[in-house]
């Protein structure tokens, strides 16, 4: 089997501009700092992103917008990175504002293999908006459509050779739901061990996901 | 009264709702407070919408750890017995109802319960993260507040900034009042000690129905 374990560089290889890139993390913790780096070193430009939230300006997510590396930006809260406001205010990055656990399950969706998720969530505020609603058991729901990526760039805290994940406290987040929903799932994590080193019942998101494995 | 007594007696009166053995989430800010003033003995459960529940006080400089943080990023403890899980289970949680209580900022609450605390167009415009949820989701949402904003009412007939959520809202505690939302409108059930019924409904947009209203305990 190929191996798994390579550099950032050779992980990226194949990202191109005007990709759709979904990074793991909530306010950076659980992000794929050394992942951005490369983003920002390759050069790449014209990114759909979609994450939590977009960092802070000299963290996370924030370093692309900060850079001008980001087309549309899609998140459940942009309040940490002020320099986001202002591009979509200018009309220079196009910000899609979605409520954070549609976000998860419209990820989840996604690697899934569901067509959509019904969410009683935003009925009756700005995000129903061009959404097809429908009543279930008395209930109005939206339907929110899933949401795939080109990549995924997740962060983990251990993994083993076959990509088999444990993410540490609050960095699991969104990333066990990105790395079941990109072509192409990019794992930096702080620790690599032999496969059988992590037990089977405590392995978080199984290998068969994991494209390229860079340690942190 | 300073604004950091107004808080006070606002997340000492909150904490009054919560009860042994209930989940709850509090928003950012002021609500974190309420974790100060649970009932004697009462254990509660924190739950934190980035990933766990367990929520404990901030840890003692020095030991803190970079991957325990609240949702507003802020370093945080986790309790013996508490749980980490992933963004999808931690919405399961709170959209499926297996949340209690959630305590949340406003901007404006109205007459029949709508909440807005999310955006103000043109202005700011940080992102709902996990409020929309949180308001659907929660079995009881209390809005904690100050009554007004500079003396102009937060609490009005119909909120005129884009809601969080429609008619979720069940409880309003602010330094002057407490309010319970009914399908009727809004109900005046307590007043603070250093007010006044006048003075809460000409603090007030909407209209109050006014019977049995007692002192606020603080």
């Amino acid at each position: 089997m190929k191996n798994k374990i390579t550099s950032a560089s050779e992980a990226l290889a194949t990202l191109q501009d005007g990709m759709t890139v979904m990074i793991g993390g909530f306010l950076c913790v659980g992000t794929p700092e050394g992942l951005v780096d490369e983003v920002l070193q390759k050069g790449i430009r014209e990114l759909t992103v979609i994450g939590n939230d977009t960092g802070f300006p000299d963290k996370g997510i924030g370093r692309l917008i900060v850079a001008k590396r980001v087309k549309k930006a899609v998140a459940s809260h942009i309040g940490t990175n002020p320099e986001t406001g202002r591009q979509m205010h200018a009309g220079e990055t196009e910000v899609v504002l979605v409520p954070q656990g549609t976000l998860a399950e419209q990820v989840r969706a996604a690697g899934a293999g569901l067509g959509g998720v019904l969410t009683p969530t935003g009925v009756g505020t700005v995000v129903e908006e061009g959404k097809q609603k429908l009543i279930i058991d008395g209930r109005e729901f939206l339907l929110e459509q899933p949401l795939a990526a080109d990549f995924a760039l997740i962060k983990a805290h251990k993994a083993d050779e076959k990509g088999n994940l444990v993410y540490r406290r609050a960095a699991r987040n969104f990333n066990p739901l990105m790395a079941m929903a990109a072509k192409v799932v990019v794992a930096e994590v702080e620790e690599i061990v032999p496969v059988g080193a992590i037990d089977p019942d405590e392995v978080m998101t199984p290998g068969l996901f994991i494209t390229h494995i860079v340690r942190a | 009264m300073s604004k950091d007594i107004k808080r006070e007696r606002i997340a000492k009166r909150v904490g009054m709702e919560l009860a042994d053995g209930m989940v709850v989430n509090l928003g950012i800010g002021m609500p974190t407070l309420v974790a100060n003033y649970l009932p004697a003995g009462a254990d509660v459960l924190f739950q934190s919408e980035n990933g766990f529940v367990g929520l404990g006080p901030v840890p003692e400089t020095g030991t803190e750890d970079r991957d325990t943080t609240n949702a507003g990023g802020q370093p945080v403890t986790i309790m013996p017995g508490g749980a980490c899980f992933d963004s999808a289970m931690s919405f399961a949680i709170i959209r499926g109802g297996h949340v209690d209580v959630t305590v949340l900022g406003a901007l404006e609450v109205d007459a029949h319960g709508n909440l807005a605390n999310w955006m103000v167009p043109g202005k700011i415009v940080p992102g709902m993260g996990g409020a929309m949820d949180l308001t659907v989701g929660a079995r009881k949402v209390i809005v904690a507040m100050e009554h007004t904003a500079k003396g102009a009412p937060k609490i009005l007939p119909e909120c005129t900034l884009p809601l969080t959520a429609k008619g979720q809202v069940d409880l309003i505690v602010t330094d002057m009042a407490v309010i319970r939302v009914t399908p009727a409108g809004l109900v005046l059930q307590e007043i603070a000690p250093d007010t006044t019924i006048e003075a809460v409904v000409a603090a007030t947009g909407a209209k109050l129905t006014i019977r049995d209203v007692s002192v606020m305990p603080y």
